[in-house]
């Protein structure tokens, strides 16, 4: 059984990564399992000073999914490298940091920190938080901001291949991901959260100290999967899907639909060691499904058009 | 789960699990999440340790939601993720007097170590409560500990209480530790008092949780120097002086 994944020029031993802003840093992890065991492992979202978020309440539980608005809380990049990259398997297994900033500039210094490090692996750019401000979405919103950011980061990150982490909250997701693909992105991540909120009747409040939030968990994931879907048949790049991931079921239809990788974000917070649990279970649902290796499915979806005989489908074709 | 049992009315249970095999501090916690949830309820559900023995971990739980309602009908036999222990619990200086001060279900992490204390005869428990006395596990702990509960009914209680808190603050703060569990409002006044009298006390917060280890960043809580600091890990216990209560 072959789990592993060639994605952008890293080989991963299989393709499940976590999902920046699910997973802390990642050692807050290494209690439930082995990081090393990870496909990829994705950090929290990283701006160039120190950020203390918004205020609380900032998460709201919904029907099979949650509402966050964090407001991309981080200790900066500085004191990441210097005081978390160090502790995380980095040699072992890939590291991937998250770049947010609030221009297009600061993208490119950031990129510039970040991507000369040895302990990381890529640079995943956030051009789709909905939590804050200035900055993340209406980069993600505009196909031109879109590129402009990418080119900025791709400029200043040597070697690290990019990826940029689009925002299902567009009219048609297509165009931002061939917007970035023609900027030079080197694999695209999507989706980032739904826009959503949630009122308390009672108080007569909304529920989150930030009005809006984003929508994540499995709620989403027919959301996701759709995104990933469009998305793999209009670029040449590879895609990692994510959105709702909670099962090794989830993760293979991820695959089917085309995308190369997965990433696993808010089920961390259902257990702490599920997404250990799922990389485990992989090779077994791998063969029960009767799959010897993820290229072998990759993108191979059958829709009923495939699934037609010839004389049906010249038919159709009249 | 090893069983259930209720205390006053139904929405106050009290949950016996198989012992884990670790050992806690009082004042940590533990998440739960029955296998039976599935996708909904989504996140696991925080809550203190109050009592482990040889036999069981106990968690005391009064039913406020649909996480804790869910938990209430879960079927006996039934299998409940548990992971723990988290957070860091209340530190006790076993040599020095201890005030508990404990508002409703404040008393819960309590419970274990009031049972297990060496010198009980050197802790002093005030206790306030909204709801009758028959809903709270004050009875079984042990006789030599100076209990005193006072219910708050009315506006006017609530004042009294407040200046019951002031009293017995401002005169033991020379002479030991004040430790406290309750709620917002309650944890604020005692906070202020503390702070008057230039008492030493730890304050255990409750927030509003989703992962437990640290993660989500939705459980934080300010500090007076302004950092955003997970209850989770960096509490649920912190020192008052620490905190800005909002």
């Amino acid at each position: 059984m072959d789990t592993r994944v060639e994605l952008g020029g890293l080989i991963l031993k299989n393709p499940v990564m976590s999902a920046s802003g699910t997973f802390g840093y990642g050692l807050e992890f290494s209690l439930y399992g082995d990081l090393q065991e990870l496909g990829a492992i994705v950090v929290k979202g990283l701006s160039l000073k120190p950020r203390a978020g918004n205020p609380v309440p900032r998460i709201v539980e919904t029907p099979c999914g949650m509402l966050n608005a964090i407001g991309l809380q981080n200790i900066g990049a500085e004191r990441f490298l210097r005081d978390k990259l160090p502790l995380l398997p980095w040699d072992r297994t890939p590291v991937v940091v998250n770049l947010y900033a609030q221009s297009v500039q600061e993208f490119g210094q950031l990129a510039g920190l970040l991507g000369r490090e040895p302990g990381v692996a890529a640079l995943e750019v956030n051009i789709s938080c909905p939590n804050v401000r200035h900055g993340g979405f209406q980069f993600g919103q505009d196909p031109a901001a879109a590129a402009a950011v990418t080119r900025e980061v791709k400029k200043n990150s040597g070697s690290r291949p990019v990826i940029v982490k689009l925002s299902p909250n567009v009219t048609d997701v297509r165009t931002i991901a061939k917007a970035v693909q023609d900027a030079g992105a080197d694999m695209l991540s999507l989706i980032n959260t739904l826009g959503g909120m949630a009122v308390d009747v009672h108080s007569r409040k909304p529920r989150l100290a930030g009005i809006t939030g984003g929508l994540s968990g499995p709620a989403i994931k027919p959301v996701a999967l759709k995104m990933v879907y469009q998305v793999c048949r209009v670029v040449d790049i590879p895609v990692i899907g994510l959105g709702g991931i909670c099962t090794v079921d989830d993760v293979l239809e991820f695959i089917l639909v085309g995308a190369h990788a997965v990433q696993v974000g808010t089920a961390n917070f259902m257990r702490p060691d599920l997404i250990f649990d799922l990389i485990r279970d992989l090779p077994e649902a791998m063969s029960r499904t009767g799959i010897v290796s993820l290229d072998e499915i990759r993108g191979a979806l059958e829709t009923s058009s495939d699934r037609m005989d010839p004389l049906e489908k010249m038919q159709n074709i009249r | 789960m090893l069983g259930m049992a209720w205390a006053g009315s139904r929405d106050f249970v009290h949950l016996y699990l198989e012992p884990p095999g670790w050992e806690a501090s009082p004042g940590q916690f533990v998440m739960l999440r029955p296998s039976a949830w599935g996708f909904d309820p989504l996140w696991p559900r925080p809550f203190s340790i109050c009592e482990k023995t040889p036999e069981y971990l106990r968690l005391f739980i009064q039913v406020v939601g649909r996480g804790t309602s869910l938990l209430r009908s879960a079927a006996p036999d039934s299998e409940i993720v548990l992971w723990g222990p988290l957070g860091k619990g209340f530190r006790i200086p076993v040599q020095h007097p201890l005030l508990i001060l404990a508002g409703g279900m404040g008393i819960a992490p309590f419970v274990g170590m009031c049972k297990t204390h060496p010198h009980p005869e050197r802790i002093n428990l005030l206790f306030g409560h909204r709801l009758g006395l028959e809903h709270y596990p004050l009875d079984e702990l042990p006789g030599k500990i100076r209990k005193e509960s006072m219910r708050q009914s009315t506006p006017e209680d609530l004042v009294d209480f407040s200046g019951v808190l002031q009293e017995r603050i401002r005169d033991f703060a020379p002479r030991g530790e004040i430790l406290a569990c309750g709620p917002m409002p309650f944890l604020r006044v005692v906070q202020r008092h503390v702070l008057e009298s230039n008492a030493r006390a730890q304050l255990s917060v409750e927030t509003r949780m989703a992962c437990g280890v640290g993660a989500c960043l939705g459980c934080v809580i300010k500090t007076r120097n302004g950092e955003m600091l997970q209850t989770c890990v960096h509490g649920p216990v912190f020192d008052a002086r620490e905190l800005v209560l909002q």
